[in-house]
């Protein structure tokens, strides 16, 4: 009796294991950081790219109701995928797109604008990646649509035609 | 001839331990960095890793702990920005708290049966 016992509560305990680890073999393991930041701190002082000035965040982010910040740089491949759809945002003029030059040579990220033209109002650079870390950013390239110093929301990777979709409705769906 | 060879003696040995005197802040920052994932390269700590998402997180550390900031603070300016699954030990919370039970779980119940195997022989 007991041994019937104690080989049932083995295939039972077995069984349990084996529904955990098939239960996570869908889950995928790569993680990302949930979405649990939504204020930024417009605190923050940049430089800017060309003459070097230093900018407040704040001022360039309560100018208009949306902002969008993306963080790229001249080295990255994928930031060269995104850049159309960064111009064809600046194209709309409703919203103020504040570029981030993260960890670059001035003269590479200038020649890089210089190249695929400009779709930022405001470039900044972050030289050492620590201002990026203050947006939550875990690499390049990172796009942030900003609703009056909230983040509504984060695009990881480079921009494309879905998620510059996205964006314009998101734009589209506050104003109405 | 001995002299000079004093003098260096003297020189190194002060170098070395003011060198010393400076090197607090950067183990604090390996401390701090060994408990933080890096999010880039999953599996390695942010002590560990030399991408660029890590490289700068230690800057940004070294930077805080100047800015006195003590290492609770560190740990949760970064679970704001990027959730508590940067850092390795989880809090104990309502989702974790099984992971925190089931080892002391299993340990006591193990005590037991090494209890009972010593007491029956």
């Amino acid at each position: 009796m007991i041994k019937k016992i104690k080989f049932v509560i083995i295939i039972l305990f077995f069984s349990f294991i084996f529904f955990v680890f098939f239960l996570g073999l869908d889950k995928p393991n790569s993680y990302l950081p949930k979405k649990n930041i939504t204020e930024i701190d417009t605190s923050l002082v940049f430089k800017n790219l060309y003459d070097q000035k230093e900018i407040v965040l704040g001022e360039l982010i309560s100018k208009n109701s949306f902002s969008i910040v993306n963080i790229w740089a001249s080295w990255c491949l994928p930031c060269r995928d995104e850049h159309e759809y960064l111009l064809k945002l600046k194209n709309l003029n409703k919203i103020n797109v504040i570029g981030i030059n993260y960890k670059d040579k001035k003269s590479n990220a200038a020649k890089f604008l210089l190249d695929l033209g400009n779709p930022y109002h405001e470039v900044l650079i972050d030289l050492d990646g620590t201002k990026s870390i203050e947006f939550g950013a875990i690499g390049v390239p990172e796009t942030y649509l900003i609703n009056n110093k909230i983040i509504v929301k984060k695009y990881i990777g480079p921009l494309d035609q879905s998620k510059l979709k996205d964006i314009i409705e998101i734009i589209k769906n506050e104003k109405n | 001839m001995k002299k000079i060879k004093l003098i260096l003696y003297i020189l190194s040995f002060t170098l070395i331990f003011l060198n010393n005197l400076n090197a607090d802040n950067s183990q604090q920052i390996d401390k701090i960095s060994k408990n933080l994932r890096c999010l880039i390269c999953q599996g390695q700590s942010v002590y560990d890793s030399q991408s660029d998402f890590a490289l700068s997180m230690k800057v940004l550390i070294d930077n805080k702990i100047k800015e006195g900031k003590t290492e609770k603070e560190i740990y949760d300016f970064l679970k704001n920005k990027y959730g508590e699954w940067i850092v390795y030990e989880p809090e104990i919370g309502l989702n974790t708290i099984l992971l925190w039970v089931i080892p002391l779980i299993l340990f006591i119940f193990g005590g037991i049966l090494i209890a009972r195997k010593v007491s029956i022989k």
